[in-house]
């Protein structure tokens, strides 16, 4: 089952235009800034807002099309919306929120299904609280497990993580990430956070004014940004490996596709690197190693985009890489496209984040 | 000592004084035995069951038609939208003998629906249902604005969800909105509830005072109130007790709800 979403309309002050497609279990995340149009895909997606002109389509079922005069409504579309503050219903307990879509359920065995639902996200002994009492944490699992008690074909998820303070942030995100992992249905995410776009999302879509500027993975976005917008929005360069631990108390991620770095942080298995590019030196190729930079790889220089008084160097390393330099440092290396480099940065510039 | 605190608390002794000396009146004059003896007078009775049935009524008709009245206003936006709600309060600010002599012009024998009340069946002036009309449309403006505040405070959010869960928006506002907006109804209905028990020009100048058919607690205090001064003050005390229950319910519901509040 595929989403095809097109949505081309006004929205206030905003000229929305976008068009995509998410295959079945991949999650795209859009990406940017608040006031971008991204809850309004959503919107359109789930029925609760009608394009000018659009098409939405899952699998082989036309939700939308308004040139042939469809519109069902969202009641009549499968969707498991995760509302940006939840929504969830003061008055019901948190299993009544989970058992409301199951209406299908004979009324005997609601509560047993949602109190089932519940167990998958740890929330089975919390039932019966109303989510005046839960936390942001909790809430979010038992709008979670809402979400996706129907079954849905299709995911959409607003801003899931931006509710939670830090620390329940990185818990959340990793259940999100399986969840995301485990389903078969297309899903789609909007948050204005791109490191939260990159750790969630398979492709990243970076919107702005209502117009997808530049959709990739996350590390083709940080490496090659399209423009000083996507440059300056995608800040971290992301990449991905495997964690071990090291002598001294650091950790040694192997990367996918070769090359290894060390981090100060702690980490074992799957985990995702981010790296600020302004944290990343450029030196020639081939010179000894000096300083007490850690990490460092051997790069080619694919381009050079110049964002006001910097430079955004994307890099070729096994996996891509981004990394920014004063104007003033380009030139004295006379960087350009096709340059052999050697990239290096500290080990405590290096942020670990589980996957 | 600041001399604006003392104004203050000045103010408010005055106010508090002003506004409950008559009520503490009405239960000193008399001895508790004097006043249910005084409801021992069967048209006292009658007059009390007869307050209690209409209002019931009119309460019941305010509900089922003002709710889904205020809801669509709540949620929805349209030209002239605010002359409807205009029109919907006007009620509130009319005097009560006017209101009386609208519906008379409106509803009675020679009014202007007068020949199709008429053609269907119904009496209404100098007759119960006449009560339940005069009761509705003084009292409905009360429950109307008031429900209409308390849905447009309800996240819309909540709707959303109830559809993306596959209710029809029909669900949604029985299963959802009605509920999470219920203390701003419950009070709603209680001041339409207070209104109508209270009623009198309207019900006196289109329903008439006829004991036991539209003779209705105030109209029977009224009547009284040349030759049973007692009996009228008994009849006083009994909608006193009945207003301020009714009052100090919603105060209640209210105050449990802002507690649960403070609780997360």
């Amino acid at each position: 089952m595929v989403l095809r979403v097109e949505a081309h309309t006004r929205v206030g002050a905003l000229d929305l235009g976008v068009e995509l497609e998410v295959a079945p279990g991949e999650c795209l995340a859009l990406a940017g800034p608040s006031g971008a149009g991204k809850t309004s895909v959503l919107r359109v997606a789930a029925g609760l807002l009608r394009p000018r002109r659009g098409l939405v389509e899952a699998g082989l079922e036309t939700w939308l099309d308004t040139e042939r005069g469809i519109d069902r409504p969202p009641e009549r579309r499968r969707c498991g919306y995760l509302f940006q503050e939840y929504a969830l219903f003061p008055h019901l307990t948190a299993w009544q929120n989970v058992a409301y879509p199951l209406r299908e359920v004979p009324r005997r065995e609601r509560r047993e299904r949602a109190v089932e639902l519940l167990g998958r996200f740890g929330m089975g002994e919390l039932a019966d609280a109303r989510p005046g009492t839960l936390s942001g944490g909790e809430r979010q699992r038992v709008a979670l497990a809402r979400a996706l008690a129907r079954r849905p074909d299709v995911l959409l998820l607003d801003e899931p993580l931006s509710a939670l303070d830090a620390r329940t942030r990185a818990v959340a995100a990793r259940e999100l990430t399986a969840v995301l992992r485990d389903t078969e249905v297309p899903a789609l995410l909007v948050t204005h956070d791109f490191a939260e776009a990159a750790q969630l999302g398979h492709r990243v879509g970076v919107i702005d004014a209502g117009r997808v500027v530049q959709e990739g993975t996350p590390s083709e976005l940080a490496a090659a940004p399209r423009s000083a917008f996507v440059a300056d929005f995608t800040g971290a360069v992301v990449l991905t490996g495997t964690a071990h631990a090291a002598a001294a108390g650091l950790t040694r991620v192997d990367l996918d596709g070769g090359g290894s770095v060390t981090s100060t942080d702690r980490a074992e298995g799957p985990v995702a690197i981010s790296v600020y590019p302004w944290e990343i030196a450029i030196e020639p190729a081939g010179e000894a190693r000096h300083g007490s930079t850690q990490n460092r790889l051997a790069a080619e220089v694919l381009s050079v985009t110049t964002v006001g008084n910097r430079v955004r160097l994307g890099l070729a390393a096994p996996q891509a890489l981004a990394a920014e330099i004063t104007l003033a440092s380009a030139e004295a290396l006379g960087l350009r496209a096709g340059m052999q480099v050697t990239a290096s940065w500290k080990a405590a510039a290096t942020r670990l984040v589980a996957r | 000592m600041r001399w604006f605190p003392v104004a203050l608390a000045v103010a408010l002794a005055a106010a508090i004084t002003f506004l409950t000396l008559p009520v503490v009146a009405i239960f000193v004059d008399s001895t508790p035995a004097q006043l249910i003896e005084s409801l021992g007078d069967p048209g006292a009775l009658d007059a009390l069951w007869l307050s209690l049935r209409t209002t019931a009524t009119a309460l019941a008709i305010i509900l089922v038609v003002g709710t889904p009245a205020a809801y669509l206003l709540a949620t929805r936006s349209f030209r002239g939208k605010a002359i409807v709600v205009t029109l919907i309060e006007l009620p509130l600010v009319l005097p009560p003998a006017a209101a009386g002599i609208a519906l008379l012009a409106a509803l009675g024998p020679e009014g202007l629906l007068g020949g199709a009340v008429e053609a269907a069946g119904v009496e209404l002036t100098l007759a119960t249902a006449g009560v339940v009309v005069a009761l509705t449309f003084v009292a409905s403006p009360f429950y109307v604005r008031q429900a209409m505040a308390a849905f447009a405070s309800v996240d819309r959010t909540l709707l959303d969800a109830s559809r993306t869960l596959g209710a029809s928006e029909a669900r949604g506002f029985v299963r959802v909105m009605i509920p999470a907006a219920m203390p701003g109804l419950a009070a709603g209905a209680a001041l339409a509830l207070g209104r109508a028990l209270g009623e009198f020009g309207a019900t006196l100048m289109f329903a008439g005072s006829f004991e036991g058919i539209t003779q209705t607690v105030p109209l029977a205090i009224y009547a009284r109130l040349g030759t049973d001064f007692e009996a009228a003050l008994a009849l006083s005390a009994v909608l006193v007790a009945v207003s301020a229950a009714i009052l100090l319910s919603v105060k209640l519901v209210q105050g449990s709800e802002a507690l649960g509040g403070a609780a997360r």
